[in-house]
């Protein structure tokens, strides 16, 4: 590594260091503890669902029953396709409403500020019929369109990119137009790279809850050909029948799978990249 | 394509040579079906539509799988609000009044014009029909119906020194039996307990059981009025209460509905009480034998009905109506509601149902699948009245109180029929 | 005049902006996001807004204008208070404990201790597992006498406790979920911003002799403010939008024991379908969430002037 950490001077060490180590070690297994329950169950019949034995036989019955409930890959391709279409929506909207916000002093500003916050507090939960009653006035219900729309334009996303863009220096901005850029050229190549680790990270709020959103996508979509893994997913946790958990933790496992695999090979660029564009 | 227009037209015209009834061109009917989307349940609905089709090719049937019972009925009446509602729907039978109220179901009597139409409506078990009738009139057609009934694991009875064989038939019983079941161990809690009822979600269902049980209705047949606190309630409320504070051989507190049948696999319940649906879980789970039985009497027997009927939507095009009713009666037939017993464990619907072959052999096998038959005889109608779910709520949240110990039985029930008469006088 | 590759319409608004540009063009910038906003926001929040003040719609009477009525069921509404105190207290469990969890990870993780990409991974976990399966697992942690809880306390001898099942502990149940749920992903934000400190800061500390306690308090935490700030603002939002796990685990019992705003009003609006109600309830919510969204905002807009 070639950039340390500040507080490498304050390393812990000895004694203090074998205690921070020890508790964080616990902590983490203690965070660990139902993703760890959901491999043990997962791999065993269900019997064994809520008694712990070395010797308890392994299966792969659970994943097979949980593949065959519900057209897994489609829906994993639904939901792949809904959040590259709300991410990349997202940015593109939140980027030019936030410059328009950081770098322009526009009659009316404060006004469209306000409107554009008044969606920080308004969850689109909340707002469900109506949504509805516009989705099928536009004839749009039951497609992945209709799941993303509502969250394109992020009050959250304009907020945080415009806060950013106005802590970009000036004479940076002037001094790509002397070289002769444009706004948009401006706006990508020094605004843009600058605000990076706030895109990822706003990119990791929003995947993360467009990946787990249920609700709205449960009552806008009806077919296979639009519901995500959510929608899916809750085949297994209607509890009217009673809770199967070797199920449940087997399909856990496989729609999480590829973004917990993706976070533990990435894990260090993911970070690395955060801190990249930083103070110099 | 032209082809295929060809043969379907054929097809049509051979249906309409059979059955010269059928006049009308190609209709489609959408059809919320309460259950998540995948699983075998929605293969084997998707198995009836197909052949509903190929019996009637002038109509297509698109099922529509919503979610659990909760989530159906949001996107249908959200869809009805919206004006674009889906033909017909499977929805809690309990619900009848509220689909009215929002003006969103048409009568079933609309369509009730031959003969053959009125014998079919009587075919059904009548315990089912209390919760499709009101006024008159009847809304909602019975299909994946259930009722309560009582598991017990053999090998505990037998280890108890109890007749693995013989349930409980009377409440005393109920706590005799529960108590020499019970292993306490030194700190209040429980290796084991005798009997389990869950209260979590929707108490009032297992409750009314124990009130039919002490001789109480818990509303009457309008949906306007309820009886929260007759003294039979109270005294139902009570027993249940009494279950684990006095007798201690029911669990403290509330007992969750879903993990309710693997305390049961666990042997850390040795009696539960829950829905005939959990027939085939019990079956395919329990590594000991068990036995199902009615539910044990006070006064009486005693159990609520549950589960979906159909419904047809008011909005919807007549013709589509008219499909709609036509695929309902197709589907509540005798030799299919039998198929759909053996597939589901839901009870068959109606009483002919059972002297179908496929259905005979299928209780011959497993005979715990005619207890619920057998039940119906004494079964009353789930509670159910305007604004049902509100209604409801009263009467879950009292009992509750009561269950945790925050309420005694009668304050509890006072104060949930005060809350519900506040929301039911305007219906009357 | 000179040539020039014809530009898209989108490069002729942006190329226009000047830091002294005109309304039009920023209100061209701003179009797309404001039609959205407009479409599933605006409207549907106004026609909420209107809703608060009239009757329930019912086929068979319409919609009344019944002024304030609504919001007096809702004060007269015990379980309205209940939930009202329900989620404050949830939002004081779950907001400074999952901060404060998540900067000591993130400090932990960011000290070279023995095995800290496994650490790391560990404590991310949560963020990655959906609410709607993951809420099951811990019904099966807070089961009775075979629960994971209740094994363990039994190995050391403690009687085995209905957690979801009693008044008194079942809020503090769902309350941890939700701690676990967002402390790790919060981490991830702290520890972007640590990694960010310049090394010679702490190396001229602890020339000073400053201890790392003072050294955390007067240099690493003040750094840190825009992302506690940032974190916050999502900690708030979360403490008043998270019922998936409700919904699974208690369905806001026992007796309301759990029912949170957002829950109450998903009950009044789609269980009892009394969309007025559940109107002028999403009204009182928004409003104290625009409250602390205000406070928050005027907070922040100082710090960046202050810079």
């Amino acid at each position: 590594m070639s950039m340390r950490a500040a507080s490498e001077a304050y390393a812990p060490t000895g004694a203090s260091r074998l205690l921070e180590t020890v508790a964080a070690w616990m902590l983490a297994g203690l965070w660990i503890l139902p993703l760890l329950y959901a491999l043990w169950t997962a791999f065993h019949p269900g019997e064994y669902s809520a008694r712990f034995e070395v010797l308890a036989p392994v299966t792969l019955d659970n994943f097979s029953r949980a593949w065959s409930a519900a057209p897994f890959a489609r829906y994993f391709l639904n939901t792949f396709v809904l959040v590259t279409l709300v991410l990349s929506g997202q940015l593109v909207l939140c980027t030019l409403a936030a410059y328009a916000f950081a770098r322009s002093d526009f009659r009316g500003s404060n006004i469209a500020f306000a409107l554009v916050l008044i969606q920080l507090m308004i969850m689109p939960d909340v707002l469900i019929v109506q949504n509805y009653k516009t989705m099928n006035m536009l004839g749009m219900l039951d497609s992945i369109p209709a799941i993303a729309l509502p969250y394109v334009a992020s009050a959250f996303g304009i907020f945080l990119l415009r806060q950013t863009f106005k802590t970009v220096p000036q004479e940076l901005d002037e001094a790509a137009r002397i070289e002769g850029a444009g706004a948009v050229q401006t706006l990508l190549r020094v605004y843009v790279p600058l605000a990076k680790p706030v895109y990822l990270a706003y990119g990791l709020v929003s995947v993360s809850y467009h990946w787990n959103n249920f609700l709205w996508p449960l009552i806008v979509t009806n077919s296979v050909e639009s519901r995500p893994l959510t929608v899916g997913l809750q085949v297994f946790a209607s509890t009217d029948q009673g809770i199967d958990w070797s199920i449940i933790c087997a399909a856990t496992l496989m729609t999480s799978a590829p973004l917990l695999i993706a976070f533990l090979l990435f894990q260090r660029q993911f970070v690395q990249s955060f801190m990249r564009v930083g103070i110099r | 394509m032209e082809r295929r227009a060809f043969l379907q037209g054929t097809a049509a015209a051979g249906a309409l040579l059979a059955a010269p009834a059928i006049a009308q061109s190609s209709t489609e009917i959408s059809f919320y079906y309460p259950v998540a989307v995948g699983g075998p349940i929605t293969k084997l609905i998707d198995t009836y539509a197909s052949e509903f089709e190929k019996d009637n090719p002038s109509i297509k049937v698109k099922p529509i799988y919503a979610g659990t019972y909760q989530e159906t009925i949001v996107k249908a009446l959200t869809a009805h609000k919206s004006g674009n509602p889906p033909t017909t729907s499977v929805l809690l039978s309990t619900d009848m009044f509220t689909l009215i109220d929002e003006e969103a179901v048409i009568p079933i009597d609309d369509f009730i014009r031959t003969d053959d139409d009125k014998a079919w409506l009587k075919s059904f078990f009548p315990a089912f029909m209390l919760n499709s009738q009101t006024a008159g009139k009847t809304w909602g057609v019975p299909f994946q119906r259930s009722t309560i009934v009582l598991y017990w694991n053999k090998d505990l009875f037998k280890e108890a020194g109890l007749d693995p064989d013989v349930p409980p038939a009377t409440w005393a019983e109920q706590v005799t039996f529960a108590q020499k079941l019970t292993k306490l161990d030194q700190s209040q809690g429980a290796s084991q307990w005798g009997i389990q009822v869950p209260s979590s979600g929707f108490p009032y269902w297992l409750f009314q059981g124990l009130a039919t049980q002490a001789g109480t209705l818990l509303m009457n047949e309008e949906g306007n009025r309820t009886f929260y606190d007759r003294a039979e309630v109270v005294e139902a409320l009570t027993y249940w209460v009494d279950l684990s504070r006095k007798h201690k051989v029911h669990p403290t507190g509330i007992v969750e509905w879903g993990t309710t049948p693997k305390d049961f696999f666990e042997k850390k319940a040795a009696m539960i009480w829950t829905t005939t649906g959990n027939l085939t879980n019990v079956r395919n789970n329990a590594k000991f034998p068990f036995g199902v039985a009615m539910l044990p009497a006070g006064k009486r027997r005693g159990s609520p009905t549950g589960g979906g009927n159909f419904y047809i939507s008011r909005k919807a095009p007549a013709a589509q109506q008219e499909a709609a009713f036509k695929f309902m009666r197709w589907i509540t037939s005798p030799e299919r509601a039998a198929q759909w017993c053996v597939d589901t464990g839901y009870v068959a619907v109606r009483p002919d149902a059972f002297d179908t072959p496929a259905l005979k052999k299928y209780v011959t096998d497993f005979p715990a699948a005619a207890v619920a038959r057998d039940q119906l005889q004494y079964a009353v109608a789930e509670l159910s009245t305007h604004e049902n779910q509100r209604v409801t709520k009263a009467l879950n949240d009292g009992l509750q109180a009561a269950l945790t110990g925050t309420k005694s039985p009668e304050q509890a029930m006072k104060d949930s029929q005060a809350e519900a008469e506040r929301i039911l006088t305007r219906y009357r | 005049m000179r040539t020039e590759a014809p530009a898209t319409p989108l490069e002729l608004v942006a190329r226009s902006i000047r830091p002294s540009s005109t309304t039009v063009h920023a209100w061209l910038l701003l179009l797309p996001a404001m039609t959205l906003l407009a479409l599933f926001t605006h409207w549907p929040a106004l026609a909420t807004f209107i809703d608060s003040f009239f009757s329930t719609p019912r086929p068979k009477r319409g919609a009344t204008f019944v002024g304030l009525e609504n919001y007096r069921q809702i004060v007269d509404d015990p379980i309205f208070w209940q939930a009202l105190t329900n989620n404050l207290l949830f939002a004081i469990g779950t907001i400074p404990v999952s901060i404060g969890l998540a900067l000591l990870m993130a400090v932990w993780v960011n000290d070279r201790i023995a095995g800290r990409t496994l650490v790391r991974m560990a404590y991310f976990t949560p963020t990655v597992l959906p609410m709607i399966a993951v809420a099951n697992i811990w019904l099966f942690f807070y089961t009775p006498q075979y629960g994971l809880l209740a094994q363990l306390l039994s190995a050391f001898g403690g009687a085995s406790y209905n957690w979801l099942g009693s008044k008194d502990t079942a809020l503090l149940c769902v309350t941890i979920v939700a701690v676990w749920k967002e402390a790790g992903f919060f981490m991830i934000f702290y520890l972007a911003a640590l990694q960010q400190i310049a090394p010679s800061l702490g190396e001229a500390a602890v020339l000073e002799g400053a201890s790392r306690w003072y050294f955390f308090r007067r240099v690493q935490f003040p750094l840190l403010m825009p992302t506690t700030l940032f974190v916050l603002i999502n900690a708030v939002i979360n403490a008043f939008r998270t019922v998936d796990h409700i919904i699974v685990m208690t369905r806001g019992g026992p007796d309301n024991a759990t029912s949170l705003l957002l829950f109450r009003i998903y009950e009044l609006g789609f269980a009892f379908w009394d969309t007025s109600a559940a109107a002028a309830l999403t009204m009182v919510l928004l409003t104290g969430l625009g409250a602390i969204a205000l406070a928050q905002y005027i907070f922040l807009e100082r710090r960046i002037h202050y810079r």
